[in-house]
């Protein structure tokens, strides 16, 4: 009897709380709403050992935080979000550190395809990006099945940066452009007798001859399939960008609030909407002008 | 909940068939409802604005225009003793008045010298670069080009596997490698980066110091002191 009162009480306040949020959210809405934010998910580890949890509990509650965010931006009508879940120097931490951090990606992976987890419920189409071939088997699996399973959702997009920095992005894409330019070219030799390739091997030699451009490099962008991020918020106050989205943050406004990433709220989420509302001219016509 | 009123307001008036006036009465709850909300949302933001205000933020624009400051700036950053200075503006404004600048900079250096109450003061040797957009995307485009001369000219190429250094390697070649700076003052309205070349801020600590007009030596002091006591684990 008391467990279903309690129940009662806990959803009349999930859903006061809801109302709240809706009304707070119809306020800002009147300004200009960014239509991607990107997330650095700093501090679980030092959250762990604040609330003296054990090992890896931290990360979980980093999960909580991020379905929490999720939700927010969702309901804010944020289309696009971007995590940096794993990055390719987070290879370098203990081994038995990368394997609990696989195996705990793996789990949530399952756990957010499921049929009513909150991604299938609001409509939201998962991406991972970055160099997945780093990842283990299993975990490349899960997030191939994960992008599958989600791609008839079209309300948002998750992007999950996995095995991602942003100077192999730039590599990555740097490589499929020249793959690129070389298959363009091959299939203009028309006469099949390699003229085409040897006028190639005089012309390439000519620094000046500009082939490819910055259009060709941004369309082989692991993060092509969103546009360039308006927020990126990094917590735990740490004001760097730890090799994550550099290419496409330049008109981005940077937010780094001094809470860990379990300890993020809404109270974030609104403060940095407000600040970009205010900057927003500003930064509009500094887009326009590049 | 704007558009929430409104929704709620179309189905009362479509289902239950009312009267011109009760359905009159019903747009003025949702012209009413919607100024409300812009109303509030005004307030709010002028509440920010004022509070920035008093943290001494102003939106200024055209910062690279204000060559005395950019001067006051680098006399400060050399009296504090940094070796190495970039000046980035997006447009490269600075990079077309470099000359002006490096000269007013070896002036005020020299003043110091000559004004100095103390024997012979060793002169700061600072190493200046201007920097632009320029610098960036286009500088990987060129870099990529070169790679592609590199690697795609031979009439059988295999395939090639680019790496990090092969990256570097060519935007040196190219004329754009340059030092990934520890610290990066943004002076302007906003914290944003602007496009400063991406292959060399990977782990720059990105700090925003208001406006040029508003700057002081004090923050300067502030930030370069709070540098010191930052740790990276570089991912680990």
């Amino acid at each position: 009897m008391e467990g279903v009162n309690g129940k009662k009480v806990g959803h009349l306040c999930e859903n006061i709380s809801s109302f709240v949020r809706q009304c707070i959210f119809s306020i800002l809405s009147v300004g200009p709403v960014p239509s991607h934010i990107a997330f650095i998910m700093d501090g679980n580890r030092r959250y762990s050992k604040k609330q003296n949890l054990l090992d890896g509990n931290g990360h979980r509650a980093g999960f909580s935080a991020l379905i929490n965010m999720l939700k927010y931006c969702y309901e804010l009508g944020v289309k696009y979000i971007t995590v940096y879940a794993f990055s390719i120097d987070n290879f370098k931490r203990r081994p038995e550190e990368v394997v609990s951090l696989m195996k705990l990606m793996q789990e949530k992976i399952d756990e957010l395809t499921k049929e009513e987890s909150i991604v299938n419920r609001l409509g939201i189409r998962i991406y991972f990006q970055g160099n997945l071939k780093l990842l283990s088997d299993h975990v490349r699996l899960a997030a191939e099945r994960a992008m599958v399973k989600t791609s008839g959702n079209s309300k948002a997009i998750l992007s999950i940066c996995v095995a991602y920095t942003s100077t192999d992005e730039i590599v990555h894409a740097v490589q499929e452009s020249c793959e690129e330019k070389w298959d363009e070219i091959r299939k203009l030799d028309v006469n099949n007798d390699g003229s085409n390739l040897i006028r190639l091997e005089e012309n390439v030699k000519d620094k000046n001859e500009h082939r490819i451009g910055v259009t060709n490099v941004d369309r082989h962008m692991y993060m092509s399939v969103c546009p360039d991020p308006d927020i990126i918020i990094r917590t735990s106050g740490a004001t760097r960008l730890s090799n994550f989205l550099l290419w496409q943050s330049s008109h981005c406004l940077l937010y780094s609030p001094a809470a860990l990433w379990p300890e993020i709220g809404l109270r974030h989420l609104i403060w940095v909407i407000l600040d970009f509302q205010r900057n927003y001219l500003y930064l509009k016509e500094k887009k326009k002008q590049s | 909940m704007g558009s929430l009123l409104n929704f709620i307001i179309y189905r009362i008036r479509n289902s239950m068939g009312l009267g011109n006036e009760v359905q009159k009465i019903l747009s003025w709850t949702s012209v009413c409802g919607n100024l409300v909300l812009h109303l509030v949302w005004l307030i709010l933001h002028l509440i920010i604005n004022v509070w920035y205000s008093v943290l001494g933020i102003a939106r200024m624009v055209e910062e690279a225009r204000e060559t005395s400051k950019v001067l006051e700036l680098l006399c400060w950053l050399a009296s504090v003793g940094l070796k190495s200075i970039c000046l980035y503006d997006r447009e490269g404004v600075l990079k077309k008045s470099q000359t002006a600048i490096i000269e007013g900079l070896n002036k005020s250096q020299k003043a110091i010298v000559e004004g100095s109450d103390h024997g012979t003061l060793v002169e700061k040797h600072v190493d200046l670069e201007f920097v632009s957009f320029a610098d960036s995307k286009p500088a990987v485009a060129k870099a990529a080009n070169l790679l592609f001369a590199k690697h795609y000219a031979s009439t059988k190429p295999e395939k090639p596997n680019f790496t990090e250094s092969d990256m570097s390697e060519a935007l040196q070649a190219v004329g754009y490698g340059g030092p990934e700076p520890d610290l990066l003052f943004v002076y302007g309205p906003v914290r944003c980066h602007m496009g400063f070349p991406a292959w060399r801020i990977r782990y720059t600590e990105i700090v925003h110091m208001g406006t040029l007009k508003s700057m002081e030596f004090g923050s300067l002091l502030k930030a370069i002191h709070k540098f010191t006591k930052v740790h990276q684990n570089y991912g680990q």
